[in-house]
Formats: structure tokens, sequence, C-alpha cells
């Protein structure tokens, strides 16, 4: 059996464990575009703070590749798909066949049509290694960065940027910052704190650039040196849709994994994820998911049976000391706890906790997030004890026998 | 495995499994030194109910979702099973804290790393010292799978 896994990220490596698990012989060759050895890719921002090094960054050791018998093809990039020969084709027109193969190919920063863009000459994204390490040049004290995005990439960007340059800017056309994952409340607390490291321009979009300035629709100008673009990502689904697959705006799969094509299997922020939170499909661009993901096709790659029915969004974004947890839907009733510094918010419908906001107060968070992922019924716990602070006590002596006494005969599991 | 297992049934809630495994990692042979006046961050806590208390610290869950979700490949299953830290690598992020369903994982007393049980394999005790000074059994540590 030969394993073929575009992408070297999250998904491809937990892919890779999960076929080895099972199939200790069957050929594996990984090819990706990207020539370094796996990380952390969220960790570029902690790189540019200090917090972290090139090494430390490994998201699997040094022998990772050698250990599970894995060809690899970095620095190549696959551009063609031919499911009838059942062959990857790479730029530089070496085929290479499959019996089962994995797309994990990840998403790429998105680029809105923004007028005299062109014009400015040291302007990035904040996705890649590579681009943290481009950026990282341009850093000295007296430079000014202007930052297009005030989403999880554009803020991790000034964290790791702020002590770094002279000033950062901040543009983003929400009327909060990160808007995605906090309410008014929430963003405002972490707003404050930013706001101590950078100059935010919000309701707001660039008009046109020069060279060294931004024009703003609302007649602003912000000087700078140095500009990044993290408005978003787009997935990258054009080896599979070209090759005749569905993609809606991800690539669509079973809960195995399984593309519409046969032997094609999908994983990581290329893909729709069913979210139970919100009864709907959705990319979920975040490691955990593609892990979730890469594991389950993996397993089924080799011969097994696994199915990923639990997604969920979820959010750990930590700036300056301040930490940030968030999960699932922000939909139906609600219970709030506010404070100057502190914020929860959970939601809650149809007996189910659907989603919640915790802003500097991670305490335990993980018991919530069990709630949602699972769907646990809210009549089977002490919904109004788990309200006030997340906790076992709230959960019945059956279930704390279960997890914690070792009652049932699996042993302990996560789920 | 070995785990630890809780009889909650035992449990006095008298929190002595917290200053021992804070005493555990502090480093030092003293435990006056280690633990006077000082704010403890233990990586077991005991959960209070009006009649019912029972310690809470990592399961080593055969299916880790901490490993799983882990951003910097900090968090990792040893073959003895053992879900493992390296303080190193971990940047502090806290995605372990918002997947674990015991909340067992918590941030370290500086605030940048997490912290979780390893069983003080990772201390000069060796095995686990909340067990070892357990008034009553309520904690054990035993191989049941």
């Amino acid at each position: 059996m030969k394993y073929v896994i575009i992408g070297n990220g999250t998904a491809a490596i937990a892919a890779a464990e999960s076929i080895r698990a099972r199939d200790g012989r069957g050929e594996i060759v990984m090819i990706a575009d990207e020539p370094y050895h796996t990380y952390g890719r969220p960790l570029i921002s902690y790189y540019l703070l200090g917090k972290t090094d090139a090494e430390r960054m490994k998201y699997r050791a040094d022998d990772f590749y050698s250990e599970n018998g894995i060809e690899t093809l970095f620095g190549k990039r696959a551009v063609k798909l031919d499911p009838e020969k059942k062959e990857i084709v790479l730029a530089d027109g070496e085929r290479i066949g499959y019996d089962r193969l994995l797309l994990a190919t990840g998403s790429r920063p998105f680029d809105p049509p923004m007028e005299g863009i062109e014009r400015v000459s040291h302007r990035f994204h904040f996705m890649t290694f590579a681009d943290a390490l481009a950026l990282e040049k341009e850093l000295s004290p007296e430079k000014r960065v202007l930052i297009v995005g005030a989403g999880l990439i554009g803020l991790k960007c000034l964290e790791g940027i702020a002590d770094r340059v002279a000033s950062v800017s901040v543009i983003d056309m929400a009327d909060r910052i990160l808007p995605s994952v906090l309410d008014a409340y929430g963003a405002g607390i972490v707003q404050r704190e930013l706001e101590k490291r950078a100059t935010f321009y919000l309701k707001d979009s660039v008009a046109t650039f020069e060279k060294d300035r931004a024009y703003l629709k609302s007649g602003k100008q912000v000087a700078f040196d140095v500009l990044v673009v993290a408005v978003g990502v787009r997935p990258n689904v054009e080896l599979l849709k070209e090759a005749g697959g569905a993609v809606s705006r991800g690539i669509l799969t079973d809960d195995g994994q399984r593309t519409t094509l046969q032997d094609v299997y999908a994983a990581g922020d290329c893909t729709e994820s069913y979210d139970v939170t919100a009864g709907s499909n959705k990319i979920l661009a975040l490691l955990p998911n593609a892990q979730f993901q890469g594991a389950c096709a993996g397993t089924n790659m080799a011969g097994g049976d696994a199915h990923f029915t639990n997604a969920v969004p979820m959010n750990a974004i930590g700036f300056f000391g301040s930490h940030i947890l968030t999960a699932g839907s922000y939909v139906g009733e609600t219970y709030e706890e506010k404070s100057e510094r502190t914020y929860k918010k959970l939601f809650y419908a149809d007996g189910k906790l659907k989603g919640f906001i915790l802003v500097n107060m991670p305490e335990r968070a993980g018991i919530y997030t069990s709630l949602l992922r699972n769907a646990v019924p809210l009549t089977e716990v002490d919904f109004e004890a788990l309200k006030r602070e997340p906790g076992l006590m709230a959960f019945s002596a059956s279930y704390r026998a279960e997890k914690l006494a070792g009652a049932a005969a699996s042993g302990a599991r996560e789920e | 495995m070995k785990r630890i297992y809780v009889n909650e049934k035992w449990c006095l809630g008298c929190h002595l499994c917290e200053y021992e495994c804070a005493f555990a990692n502090s480093g030092l042979t003293d435990m006056v030194k280690a633990l006077k006046g000082k704010v403890i961050h233990p990586k077991i806590r005991v959960e209070d109910g009006e009649e019912v208390h029972f310690a809470v610290n990592c399961r080593h869950c055969s299916d880790p979702i901490c490993v799983h979700s882990c951003i910097a490949g900090a968090l990792s299953q040893g073959a003895d099973g053992v879900v493992g830290i390296d303080t190193d690598k971990c940047v502090g992020c806290l995605t372990c804290v918002l997947v674990c369903p015991y909340g067992a994982i918590m941030p370290a007393a500086d605030g940048h790393v997490a912290q979780k049980c390893m069983l003080c394999i990772d201390n000069v005790c060796g095995e686990p010292n909340c067990v070892k000074y357990c008034l009553n059994n309520a904690i054990v540590y035993e191989e049941r799978d």
C-alpha cells in the first residue's frame, strides 16, 4: 500500500501517525512546498516575540520522518491530481502514484483588492515561518508597522512585533477587534489592553495606498514603513476541485474525511467541518481540528473505521499575559459575569451548552468545551453550579465513578 | 498503566494532597520553606461540596485530547502512557486548558506555561506524592487496565 500525503502541517502529521499505528509496512510519502521540518504554524508570533525558536518550534522530533519510515519530498509543489491514473503531478513534472491520497494542503492568505497596494514595497503576510522570517528582517526600533486586519492573525502579529518596532497601527472594517471570536464587551477588555501597544482604526478601511502611507475611508492617514496584510485566509482546494472533487467553500468530506473522489481523503484547513454547535458546515481553520481530522483520515486510509463527528470552533489566544478562551456558537440564552478585566459569557439552547467566551478566566474551561463538543444534555448536570464555576461536582456521581474512579472497564478516556 | 484513582467516599476534603503536590514539585526538601506563607499552585485540586469531596488531577487518558490539541508539540504521551509536558516548548497558549474535560491542566505559577500532573516522575519523589500522604486512601495509585 502506498500512501501519499500532500502537506506537512498538523493534519498531515496526524494522518501519518495514524497510518503508521495501523500499517507498519506501507510506503508513506509526504509532499510539501514548504522546505522545513514540520513546525507549529501558530508559533510564528511566539517566534518573533522571542518565546520560542526554530528548534523548539518543531512540531515533532528531528527523527520523526526516519522513525516512521516516511519519504519526504519537501520544497516541491503538487500542481495536479489525476484521479484516473491515481497520480499526483509535481511542479517539476514528476508524477507520484498513490493507492491512498490525503490532501492536507491548508490555506493561504486572502488578498482583497486594495487600491495602490502595488506601490507598497515592504508588504507581508503572516501565515508561514517564511513570512515571519521575512517580516523579522524589517523589524527595527524606528519602524512603523501597519497591520490590516484585527483578527487572530493580525493581532498575534501585533503581539509578536510590538516591542521590536516604533509603533503599530491596526485597521479593521469591523466595529471591534477579534470580531469572529469576541462580542463587544469581551473585545473591549482586550482592546484596552492592546491599546497600550497599538493604535486601532476600527469601522474603517484603506481607500488607497501610497508607498508609505495609507489613506483611510474615514479621511484619516496612517504613515508606515512596513505593511502586514492579515484580512483572512482561503482554503487550498484547487487540486481536488480541478480533478472534479466536490468543493463548497472548502473541500467537502464525509465524517471519515473521504472526499468525493475514490481513495482521496482531505483534512485540515482546506476542508469544511460540520460544526455540531451550529448545525452547519464551516471551515474551522484551527490546529486542534486539523489534528482530529488528520488522525481520522489516517486511520481510515489504513483500513480502519474512524468517524470525526464532534467538530466545534475553539480558540485559545493570549496577548501580553491576557488569555481569551472561546468555543462553539454564540446562540441562545446567555449567562454573564463581568468585571473590569474578566468576562464570562455562556450560551445555551435546546438544553445544551452551545458556546462560551472566557476572558482572563481560563481555569478549567475544558469542562465547558467537553459539554458542548459532546452535546451533553444539561439535564444530566447541575448547570446552575456549572455556570458559576466549571467543576466535576456538577456531574453525576456515576460520571465521576467512571471518569475518576476507573469504574468503566475501558479505563480513562477523554470522552 | 498505573493511574491515580479516586475513592470519593473516603475523601475528607483536607486538601493535604494539594500541599503534598506543591511540595513535591517545589524542588525543596524542607516543607516549611517550600510552603509556609506561599500561595501554592498544585497540579491536583480538591473539589468541595456540602457532603462530597474529591481530588482531580490528570487522568493520563488513553486518547489524550490535550496532546492532540497542543499547538507546539509540547505535550506528548510516552510509551509508558504518561502524558508529559515539555515546558521548554510550551508557549503558554492554554489550548490544553481549553480542551481538557477534567480541568486537570492549568497555567503554571509564572503564567508563562501550562502545568499538569506527571505522576511525580518529573521530580525527586518518583511516585505520586499526593497518594503517598493521603490519610484515608481517598486517592490510590493502581494498575487496573
